[in-house]
């Protein structure tokens, strides 16, 4: 069968006829397989939901427990059957519950691979590359400028500008899904083991992580209880990038403003936003990343969503590997 | 190599003087010799090395890279080094086991010829990582914007040495990259380097304001007066066939004023202000003067129409003596003596201004005769020649700012402290014919209000919010709405980049005029008229 009728974009997102399923739809359907939790890709409000037992408890923390008709959890590598076509779930690196999604149909098998990255991260499984005909790759970061360093040395620096500057605070602006959990845990294992301080936004999730096991350490509430600005010299505060521009972002000592995020690669982005202390730290796939995978999945054919399509085709045409852009509407750079 | 790439890329996004002196004493602290003054240098812009064109980096990375891969890479970034920095492909091969140190990179760049420049840059970034291979690009690029200027980098030596910065400055022009001798000095580790350099620059003596209560307590009969010139404070030093203009800080400004240099047939430093036109005639205006700042090449017929002369105000050394300890009665009359020895036409004196008592002395001061004239310098007849601020021989006397009422129109987040308030802002008058009047912006400042003051201008930003493009949120300003400052400043230029026609010197918030409906701000007509007197 042809790939495209496996699976093809319809305005509700990722549609497969002969499985009668969506995976990441943007509007409310019949059947969803949901890859992550991250807003853009598991919205509520759909009759029938299956995604990874921890994507389903994200949701459920995310919007209630009553955010779809039903729900049901998909084992990591489980092969489940749905009007006659296979569909598995593997992990996909990108944040803790994340999957990617083997379609197979006819001896046709589509990996969606959601969002994924490749550096190692301690609060979710490694991505695991799956052979297969057609792979879904995303790109946000598909420009050949992107390239992450290592978490650890980013974290690196944060500490030294925390030692340098030991009556400031620093803000980190980090997703409250994924981002703001790894950024913690890289702390601690860099042998930070002071409080840290998080944003309202960032508790239910955080504490979700600790629930399955992630050991973030102590962390406590960013808020002025007993004396004032004081409380927080010298203080790391984590908290979703929005806040530091709010007047929340008031109670502290002359703060150094910390945006953790592969958008910060670029000098520009961060002037503009106001960041003294960039890092580089991402949950997506950075261009060597992108490739390579590619290239490791062995697909014959590559289909580019959510992103910057054009390089990566270009890439897989040099490559000789066909490639085209999938027009997907409705993601943003959430989780970055 | 990487430390002082990150060097480089922390102090591009520190907006605090304080912050930016910490990074860069650590630095000094923690890096060893000679990268450390090799850095220095690149700071404040006296490493010398062949530049590399733009095309010529261009060309180097596509012949490593597929070209529309590097079109689309550029196209997204907008600037050139940083996008060669991130796409330099890095294969396995080239990574060396340790990068380069900068003593390294800075050795092997001095070192090439210009034909093999392109190969020795290319080997460079072959050997280095993503930030190095900016900081590399940088260096051969020329010019690392990173705002620092030479004069915070000499703070950040005298913090880091414990010294005063007046010392640092006087050494400066005797000594060369990689500065060891300074560094082992500042480290207690050697004696202070001696300078043996001809034509050095003096650290120069600056006022304190006028405050107030301050006159009241002062004897006129202790001070002389003089205009104070809103120029370019310079200090022309000639000795065994050097010839050096420096500015306040002491940065080398020769080279911009070959005119006024070559006029200077003398062995003595001088303290004075350079000015354009001519003494005998004329004195231009900041205008005139502008012509001729910040200008790399000087056409001779620039220096024709806008020629350079320097108004003197002291005189520090004549050929081996030393005047400074000497008291300003001596010293201007040695001034005045050795001005008339000089070319008319490039050197005249600065006048005093006869007065006797304060009351005098104010009518004078609020109405200048000559619109470059920016107030008084009052300076004790037996006051020595100090570098620094000392309080009490001289002071300076301003002319009142002149104001004017605008609106709002845009707000800027801060930083630091400020970040998560809206705290710049611009501000315009209105144009426009009646009926059809329209805002246009004249200016942005960022301080003269207090904190309370601050927290109202942020709550009303938000409040009235009609856009928001990235940290920046365009206000309601129109003839029925919108908040009213009154904003003070220094003067005014005419300017061909800004659609008002006009740029504001120093200008600062000086009231919130809540009470002012928008539609009785100023007219740009009201701010016409100064730049025409």
């Amino acid at each position: 069968m042809r790939a495209s009728d496996l699976l093809h974009p319809r305005p509700e997102g990722l549609y497969c006829p002969p499985g009668d399923f969506f995976i990441d739809p943007v509007r409310p359907v019949n059947r969803a397989l949901i890859t992550h939790g991250h807003s853009d890709h598991a919205r509520s409000g759909h009759r029938s939901v299956l995604a990874t037992r921890q994507t389903l408890d994200i949701m459920g923390l995310r919007y209630g427990e009553d955010f779809a008709g039903t729900t049901q959890a998909a084992q990591l590598g489980e092969t489940i059957v749905l009007n006659s076509v296979s569909v598995s779930f593997h992990p996909a690196g990108h944040v803790l519950g994340s999957a990617q999604i083997a379609v197979e149909h006819q001896g046709t098998r589509i990996v969606a691979s959601g969002d994924y990255k490749r550096q190692r991260d301690a609060t979710c499984a490694p991505f695991e590359p799956i052979p297969c005909d057609v792979f879904i790759t995303e790109a946000t970061f598909g420009l050949p400028v992107f390239r992450h360093p290592p978490d650890t040395e980013e974290i690196a620096r944060l500490l030294k500008s925390a030692a340098q500057f030991p009556e400031r605070s620093h803000l980190v602006g980090a997703y409250a899904l994924g981002k703001a959990q790894r950024v913690m845990r890289l702390l601690r294992d860099a042998g930070y083991d002071r409080p840290l301080y998080i944003h309202g936004a960032l508790a239910k999730l955080s504490e979700y992580y600790q629930s399955q096991g992630i050991d973030l350490g102590q962390l406590e509430p960013a808020t002025v209880e007993s004396g004032g600005k004081d409380d927080f010299t010298g203080a790391i505060v984590v908290g979703p990038p929005s806040a530091f521009a709010d007047r929340w972002a008031r109670r502290f000592p002359d703060p150094i403003s910390c945006f953790a995020s592969g958008w910060m690669r670029i000098r520009q982005r961060a002037k503009q936003g106001g960041v003294e202390l960039p890092l580089i730290i991402s949950d997506h796939a950075d261009w060597d990343e992108l490739t390579a995978t590619i290239k490791e999945t062995g697909a014959e054919e590559i289909w580019v969503t959510h992103g910057r399509e054009e390089a990566l085709v270009r890439w897989c045409e040099l490559e000789g590997i066909a490639a085209r852009p999938l027009h997907l509407v409705g993601y943003e750079d959430e989780g970055d | 190599m990487n430390r002082f790439a990150e060097l480089l890329d922390r102090l591009v996004l520190t907006p605090s003087r304080n912050g930016k002196l910490t990074l860069l004493t650590d630095y000094f602290r923690s890096v060893e010799d000679p990268d450390r003054g090799l850095a220095l240098a690149a700071i404040t812009g006296d490493l010398h090395i062949a530049a590399v064109k733009p095309a010529m980096l261009r060309m180097l990375v596509t012949e490593r890279m597929d070209p529309v891969l590097f079109g689309y890479s550029y196209d997204y970034v907008g600037d050139l080094a940083e996008t060669v920095s991130l796409v330099w492909p890095q294969t396995s091969g080239n990574i060396p086991n340790r990068e380069p140190t900068l003593g390294e990179v800075v050795a092997r760049l001095q070192a090439a010829s210009r034909s093999d420049g392109p190969k020795v840059l290319a080997g460079l970034l072959d050997s280095a990582g993503i930030s190095a291979r900016f900081a590399i690009i940088k260096l051969v690029t020329g010019g690392l914007r990173i705002g620092v200027s030479a004069r915070l980098a000499k703070q950040a030596l005298a913090d880091f040495g414990k010294v005063d910065i007046a010392e640092i400055e006087e050494l400066w022009h005797g000594l060369s990259p990689p500065y060891t001798a300074l560094f082992a000095w500042l480290e207690g580790k050697a004696e202070k380097p001696r300078n043996t350099a001809l034509a050095l620059f003096r650290p120069v003596m600056l006022s304190n304001p006028v405050g107030n209560g301050d006159l009241e307590k002062l004897d006129p009969a202790d001070y002389a007066a003089e205009w104070k010139w809103d120029g370019i404070r310079v200090q022309a030093v000639a000795e065994g066939g050097i010839r050096r203009l420096y500015s306040r800080t002491g940065d080398d400004v020769s080279g911009a004023f070959p005119d006024l240099a070559e006029a200077m047939h003398f062995s003595a430093t001088l303290d004075g202000e350079l000015l354009v036109g001519d003494p005998r005639e004329a004195t231009g205006t900041f205008s005139d003067l502008q012509q001729r700042l910040n200008r790399k090449t000087v056409t001779p017929k620039m220096q024709q129409q806008y020629p350079a002369f320097m108004r003197c105000y002291d005189l520090l050394q004549v050929g081996a003596e030393d005047l400074r300890a000497l008291s300003f009665r001596e010293r201007r009359g040695r001034l005045e003596a050795f001005v008339g020895t000089l070319d008319p036409s490039r050197f005249d004196l600065s006048p005093f201004v006869d007065f006797t008592d304060w009351q005098t002395l104010e009518e004078l001061r609020r109405v200048p005769p000559h619109p470059i004239i920016e107030g008084v310098m009052l300076k004790r007849w037996d006051s020595a020649y100090v570098a620094g601020r000392p309080k009490g021989p001289w002071f300076k006397w301003k002319r009142d700012p002149h104001t004017v009422d605008a609106v709002l129109m845009y707000a800027q987040r801060g930083h630091g402290k400020r970040s998560s308030f809206y705290s710049d802002y611009t501000f315009g008058v209105w144009t426009g014919a009646e009926g059809e009047e329209e805002l246009v912006p004249v200016g942005k400042a960022y301080f003269g209000f207090t904190d309370e003051e601050l927290k109202q201008i942020d709550k009303y930003v938000r409040d009235n919010t009609i856009e928001r493009f990235g940290p920046v949120r365009s206000v309601r300003a129109d003839r029925d709405n919108g908040l009213v400052l009154e904003v003070a400043f220094e003067g005014l230029n005419r300017s061909t980049r800004h659609k008002s026609g006009v740029a504001m010197r120093f200008p600062r918030i000086s009231r919130l005029r809540w009470d002012k409906p928008a539609n009785e701000a100023d007219r740009i007509e009201t701010l016409q008229a100064l730049l025409d007197r």
